[in-house]
């Protein structure tokens, strides 16, 4: 690989571009989301020509950059990608082009316009950050960066209760961000310090002086890890702020941000902590299986189509951490590989849903319908298939990783899995219901009138459901990405320590599949 | 009524009453030598001491040019009192920066300057010089939102500080344009003694200097423009409350001499460390002076002055006095803790954490409820002095670091803050300006009335809250870091959670300026607040030396939270004391 800086030009792109259409006057500002999306459209062709230069089947860091930042402190700039990185990488750099092209009318003035692009380019850039951090205090850093951006995109451009939305959203994600301060601070003092103290090269199998201490490191990230993801019992802001958001904002919130939360599980909790991982995992796995139904319920009793979709994927992050917890090489592979497809399904799901809002003017699903399915036929069809995604529906990519998180989990908490499959029936119910609600029965009399899917919404939409439709019958592009770095995990928490990373340095590649 | 009385004599005293302190130096000394018996010659060295040297000299210099050129404007002889006031902060601006770069020349030649000053009384070793800089470096912005005035030519103090609040020979005096060109000589003096207090190598000069730091602050606190009452209030408390901590000091200092015979600190540190029957009478003497640095740094139980005088003094000495004192005190407190704290380290730890735990969550829980904004940054500045004593508790290398390098962050954004709040001001349906816009309710909206100020006041609420990126981050993560090797890691969680009960508190501020509707609509809820406030607040234009020092306290901010790496290696370097 040559040393040329790749990430952190990617990382730098989409700022800079938010930057120009930030300040910029005159043209650009009257053109501001056009810039804007294109850039956007340039920087997700940037990240797939990285990816396709990834050689995922090594399963190390790759595009590797480290400099020196705080020495007194540990503290280095490290970047540096695996398949599972990149490909949330790849996923955020979809997701907003996506979401600047269906907020392409949600702002009057061309102002409002240049400020959402502005921010949304600017929250790109720390959610790719976030996903290529390769030192736990600028993964910290961007952790809590990252809520600003977000803050004042919910606040400023929200309905109303954005405001107190935003609140609630800030202060969960603070104070569990405050608990992980307290963690990085007990990495630095109670680890092997030194000027490259908080790498996490140097930190993976580190002795943290006694069990004890271990554990209570772990449970630092983990709680801050919880709040983000969101699981039960720390969830109940994200239907608030769901609520509140535009449907756009809510995309990029739960499709990439939540993201963080489980992919920090993955590459720091596990990595860092297999002793304290394995000690929490029935208790997080039981928390899991509560996540998948309190979710489930809840969104089964909601009238607001936003707050049922915030509480889908609350169940949807069940399964992602219960494949986490359950260290099987399939379920490692199955999380990461949903975490992705939860975020083209709930994406999808959501920009829908913004739709829906903009033509009947409310968010109440028994205000929308019913039999809107006989106005906008496409709009209906469309729902239904990103909806069955969200069931699983084989044929569409989610239902593979929600087998694999399955089967991964059943070799290893049998009871668990058995029970989380009900989930599924779940799933199909809270959907099916919702349908049922908008789009069939007698049409109502205000419906007429009321327009099918646009050009633009189409081409909003449609790349999502293309995209799941074809890891549904192909999922090898990215199962490979994620394969090697899943079965090491899986290795490593199976045997203890750092015995997976000692062969590793010796060259000795583990048994995988190698082209 | 009698109190306003009683402030005017103290005003009209003031050149007096700063004239005593000038003299205090010669008298440190002169306390030290009786101290010392043996040692007859006192010998001196300038090159050292120039930076405290520099500013006493020109608060002298200041004086004079106050008392020649105020007698001549009295007798109506037309001497331009613009002239006056342009000389008085040029000799103030230049005195602070020459004894700014001096300190910064001593730190770079750290290892050849260090040494006992005046037989003792005056240490000079790394941890001096650097707490001189940052004193300097912040009295220097301070300054600068100080000389500051609006393009109508009004400045934050008072015509004629000792006139009779709504009298007429307040409304003459303002008639005539007058102005109080005597804060300038108060504000050297102040700071000249700040610079003397972290240096002090005897509990004599330790005492002066803060005698000389804090009676020109008192003064100064009465004097703001506006609200008048609510100023003068405020200096008496402080006044009183001053000397309150000041008799505990005296009192501490007489048992530590009892206890051990000595008033140098090395001395005391030598008989701390050795045991003996007298403890118990050290220790109480020890405790008590604590609790006189206490009240000048605001950590509770000692901080009830605190919320009251920063809600009156005029705002730019508030900021000026938040940022300086809390230096000066802390580079005092640090030094008797870790001079001659080590021996009795195991007696001071348990104050030192009941008053740094309280101090935290005191400071941030009765910070939640505030409605001023002035009142909340007061509450902000006692948790933060909770936040500095973790690190001062860690009693460690780390500690003193930290410590050392949040002082200056905070210090520096502290002079910003209270530079923006002097910006923000009513204005009536005539759009005369009045005064300052303190009220929460007054801020709503204000993003959009004044976005650059606004978003300028957010960043350093957000330093303030600790959010990463700033320079508030490093400075909560150095300290917190360092009471975590230490074993205090109960010190560091209590701190963690009192961060994140503030940060909601700071971003009530952000929420009310740039997402709630501005205030016009709800005029009717400001008049029944009191001095009949009646309208939003709004950015003012000034001649712009104001904004310079926000600009310049932003900038280091900002790239102290971006880039501490040198800065902390600085710091680092620098946090020795003498042995």
């Amino acid at each position: 690989m040559d040393s040329f800086p790749w990430l952190t030009v990617l990382i730098a792109a989409p700022s800079a571009g938010g930057l120009v259409v930030w300040l910029g006057g005159g043209v650009i500002r009257r053109h501001a989301r056009h810039i804007a999306f294109v850039w956007s459209l340039a920087i997700l062709v940037f990240s797939l020509v990285l990816a396709s230069r990834l050689e995922s089947w090594t399963g190390d860091i790759q595009f590797a950059e480290q400099v020196e930042w705080i020495p007194s402190f540990g503290v280095s700039y490290a970047v540096g990608v695996n398949g599972v990185g990149m490909l949330l990488i790849a996923l955020s750099a979809l997701l907003v082009p996506v979401v600047l092209l269906a907020a392409w009318r949600e702002q009057s003035s061309p102002a409002k316009q240049a400020h959402y692009a502005a921010l949304v380019l600017c929250l790109e850039t720390f959610m790719i950050a976030v996903f290529a951090a390769r030192d736990i205090f600028l993964f910290y850093l961007l952790f809590e960066a990252m809520l600003i951006p977000v803050y004042f995109l919910i606040g400023s451009f929200g309905g109303p209760g954005a405001k107190k939305a935003a609140l609630k959203f800030l202060l969960y994600s603070l104070a569990g961000g405050l608990v992980m301060l307290a963690g990085v601070i007990a990495v630095w003092t109670e680890g092997p310090g030194g000027p490259e103290g908080f790498l996490t090269t140097s930190l993976v199998g580190a002795d943290w002086g006694s069990t004890q201490a271990g554990r209570l490191i772990f449970l630092a990230f983990f709680v801050a890890f919880a709040v983000k993801a969101p699981m039960f019992p720390v969830h109940t802001w994200l239907p608030d702020a769901a609520q509140a958001a535009k449907p756009g904002t809510s995309v990029l919130l739960v499709g990439v941000l939540d993201k963080v939360g489980t992919f920090g599980m993955v590459t720091i909790c596990l990595p860092l902590f297999p002793e304290a991982s394995k000690w929490a995992a029935p208790v997080v796995v039981a928390l899991a299986v509560v996540s998948i139904f309190w979710g489930a319920f809840l969104a089964l009793g909601q009238n607001d189509i936003l707050r049922m979709i915030a509480y889908t994927s609350v169940s949807h992050f069940g399964f992602i951490v219960l494949g986490i917890f359950a260290f099987t090489e399939t379920a490692e592979i199955g999380s990461s590989f949903y975490m992705v497809n939860h975020g083209l399904s709930t994406g999808a799901l959501f920009l829908l849903a913004g739709f829906l809002i903009r033509r009947r003017g409310s968010q109440d699903m028994s205000l929308m319908g019913p039999g809107l399915q006989r106005t906008t036929p496409l709009l209906a069809g469309t729902f239904l298939v990103v909806g069955l995604s969200a069931v699983a529906l084989p044929g569409l990519s989610t239902f593979v990783s929600e087998f694999m998180v399955l089967a991964g989990t059943y070799q290893r908490f049998p009871a668990a899995a058995v029970i989380s499959a009900l989930g599924v029936i779940m799933a199909a119910l809270y959907i099916l219901i919702a349908y049922q609600k908008i789009f069939t029965g007698p049409p109502r009399e205000d419906l007429a009138g009321t327009g099918d899917l646009g050009g633009r919404e189409l081409w909003a939409v449609g790349p999502l459901i293309a995209l799941m439709l074809f890891l549904g019958f192909v999922p090898t592009p990215a199962v490979d990405l994620l394969r090697q770095p899943g079965a090491d995990v899986a290795r490593f928490i199976e045997s203890g320590g750092p015995l997976v990373e000692a062969d590793r340095l010796l060259g000795d590649a583990p048994e995988g599949d190698q082209p | 009524m009698s109190a306003a009385s009683l402030l005017s004599a103290l005003i009209s005293a003031s050149p007096g009453a700063s004239l005593g302190g000038s003299l205090g130096a010669p008298s440190a000394w002169r306390g030290a030598a009786a101290a010392a018996v043996v040692e007859a010659d006192i010998s001196i060295d300038w090159v050292t001491l120039s930076p405290v040297a520099i500013v006493l000299g020109a608060a002298v210099l200041s004086t004079l040019v106050e008392a020649v050129g105020a007698r001549r404007s009295r007798d109506g002889v037309a001497v331009q009192p613009a002239f006056l006031r342009i000389v008085q902060v040029g000799i103030a601006l230049l005195a602070v920066a020459a004894a700014g770069l001096m300190a910064l020349r001593l730190a770079l030649h750290v290892d050849e300057a260090t040494s006992l000053n005046a037989n003792g009384a005056v240490t000079i070793d790394p941890m001096t010089l650097y707490l001189q800089l940052a004193i300097a470096a912040c009295a220097l912005l301070g300054l600068l939102v100080i000389a500051d005035r609006t393009v109508q030519g009004e400045d934050a103090f008072a015509p004629q500080a000792a006139a009779v609040p709504g009298s007429d020979y307040e409304s003459q005096a303002r008639r005539r344009g007058m102005t109080q060109t005597d804060v300038y000589p108060l504000v050297q003096f102040a700071t000249g003694g700040m610079m003397l207090f972290p240096a002090a190598g005897d509990l004599i000069t330790l005492f002066v200097a803060l005698e000389v730091l804090s009676l020109p602050l008192y003064l100064l606190s009465g004097m703001a423009r506006h609200r008048r009452l609510l100023s003068q209030e405020a200096s008496l408390k402080y006044f009183l409350l001053g000397a309150f901590g000041s008799a505990f000091f005296l009192f501490g200092a007489a048992w530590v001499y009892g206890a051990t015979g000595a008033l140098r600190l090395t001395d005391i540190a030598a008989a701390a460390a050795l045991p003996s029957g007298l403890d118990p009478l050290l220790v109480v003497g020890l405790v008590l002076i604590l609790v006189g640095l206490f009240f000048k740094v605001g950590a509770v139980p000692f901080h009830s002055w605190t919320p009251d005088v920063y809600q009156g003094a005029p705002t730019p000495i508030t900021g000026f006095m938040a940022a300086c004192t809390k230096i000066a005190a802390f580079g005092a407190l640090l030094r008797i803790i870790y001079a001659v704290g080590p021996g009795l380290s195991w007696d001071l730890k348990p104050v030192l954490w009941t008053v740094a735990i309280l101090t935290m969550v005191v400071g941030t829980v009765v910070g939640l409820v505030q409605k001023d904004v002035k009142r909340l940054l007061a509450y902000s500045a006692i948790a933060h002095a909770g936040f500095i004593l973790t690190g001062v508790a860690a009693l460690s290398s780390d500690g003193l670091s930290g410590s050392l390098f949040y002082l200056f962050t905070y210090g520096v954004a502290t002079v910003g803050g209270f530079g923006v709040i002097a910006l923000v001001r009513e204005v009536d349906s005539q759009g005369h300006m009045r005064g300052e816009a303190t009220g929460l309710d007054q801020w709503r909206g204000l993003g959009r009335r004044s976005p650059v100020l606004a978003g300028t006041f957010a960043l350093f609420l957000l330093s303030f809250a600790g959010i990463p990126l700033t320079s508030g981050f490093v400075a909560k993560f150095a300290v917190f870091q360092a009471a975590f090797g230490a074993g205090a890691a109960a010190l560091a969680i209590v701190g963690l959670a009192c961060s994140a009960a503030a940060a909601f508190f700071y971003a009530r501020v952000i929420v009310a300026m740039f997402f709630e509707p501005a205030a016009d609509d709800q005029t009717a809820e400001f008049e029944t607040l009191a001095d009949g406030i009646g309208s939003a607040g709004v950015g003012i234009r000034t001649l712009g030396l104001n904004q310079i020092a926000v600009a310049m306290s932003l900038a280091f901010t900002l790239v102290l939270g971006v880039a501490p790496g040198w800065f902390l290696n600085f710091t680092r370097g620098l946090s020795q004391l003498i042995s």
